[in-house]
């Protein structure tokens, strides 16, 4: 007897947890970068590059977990 | 072209899937499984030809008061050599700006055809087209490395000064960050984020479809569907933007890393 059924993918639950990391993580990036600014505003245009190379880093992950979930979609039936 | 957009039909295939990238080719017509000549192939081919006559027409004749297109061409020109090659890379950046330029002004107008109406994919969401863009890049960065420090750029790009104790554990980090993640970070993430913008904009217009078909007492809510690809093609606009300058960027920060004198 099943008390509860969970139809379809599970690849959505999934996601939904490997995109807290990223998203905590992308949120320190411009924490970290509005308050350095609002310190100093005039280092605002030499950290603004490691801004973008910090977030592109980070956000990566939260991409990858897109990308597996299609390619292992298949193979967990 | 236009005859391969989605028809208005009412058995919509709701949950859009992988299958939906792979459009049917153009010649022969409406074949699947041919991949031959495909509107990807045409917008690939297009974005080289824009680029190409973009930048030869507007600097054929250079003024020293310059034309629109002119003043176009050297601000994105100038942008990327002063905001990414000279900032990231320092002085010896300015030689790399052509490359760099060239990269950005590409990637995005590959990246733009995702929300150009009746083209709306890019090709950059088939894996393919930024896996060469990141393997350019990587060859690149080692290549300048070996050409400004000789054989010792590998000591220099896998030996952090560090106690020699901690070095068995820090040697292959490195070489797996450099040598591995760098190029497949760079192609996956221009890759995720064009497919995700495009599956993204699938889901919301063919739920519209999909909430029509099924149930009259949907259909108002089909319209806020809807409502949300138009806002969500702005958010996309912002993403493909960002991706092109962030390529070039972490492309620029590479090369900086292999010019670096020692640590």
């Amino acid at each position: 007897m099943y008390l509860a059924e969970v139809v379809g993918s599970t690849a959505a639950i999934g996601y939904g947890l490997a995109a807290i990391g990223p998203g905590v993580g992308v949120g320190l990036v411009f924490s970290a970068y509005i308050q350095s600014t609002a310190r100093q505003p005039e280092s605002a245009r030499i950290t603004q590059p490691f801004v973008w190379i910090g977030f592109a880093v980070i956000e990566v992950l939260a991409l990858l977990g897109i990308a597996f979930g299609f390619i292992w979609a298949g193979a967990a039936a | 072209m236009t005859g391969q957009s989605i028809v208005l039909a009412a058995d919509v295939p709701f949950p859009p899937s992988v299958e939906d990238f792979y459009l049917p080719s153009i010649l022969p017509w409406g074949e699947h499984g041919s991949y031959w000549f495909t509107k990807i192939m045409v917008l690939a081919w297009l974005s080289v030809a824009i680029l190409i006559v973009f930048f030869l027409v507007s600097y054929r004749k250079p003024q020293l008061v310059p034309t629109k297109k002119q003043w176009l061409a050297e601000s994105v020109y100038g942008f990327v050599r002063n905001n990414i090659a000279v900032d990231m890379i320092g002085k010896e950046g300015v030689r790399f700006a052509p490359y760099l330029t060239t990269l950005f002004s590409f990637i995005l107008i590959m990246n733009m055809w995702a929300i150009v109406p009746l083209a709306q994919i890019s090709p950059n969401s088939h894996i393919a087209f930024p896996i060469i863009l990141a393997v350019i890049s990587y060859v690149m960065f080692i290549y300048v490395g070996f050409q400004k420090h000789g054989p010792s750029y590998l000591k220099h790009a896998l030996v952090p000064p560090a106690p020699w104790f901690i070095l068995p554990i820090l040697v292959p980090i490195e070489f797996f960050s450099n040598f591995i993640v760098r190029p497949f970070s760079l192609a996956v993430r221009l890759f995720a984020n064009m497919f995700a913008g495009h599956m993204l904009l699938l889901v919301f217009t063919l739920g519209g479809f999909a909430m029509v078909s099924a149930n009259g007492l949907l259909a108002p809510v089909s319209v806020l569907s809807w409502a949300m690809v138009v806002a969500l093609t702005f958010l996309d606009f912002a993403v493909i933007v960002l991706q092109a300058y962030v390529f070039t960027v972490l492309t620029a920060s590479y090369i900086q890393g292999s010019l670096a004198e020692g640590h």
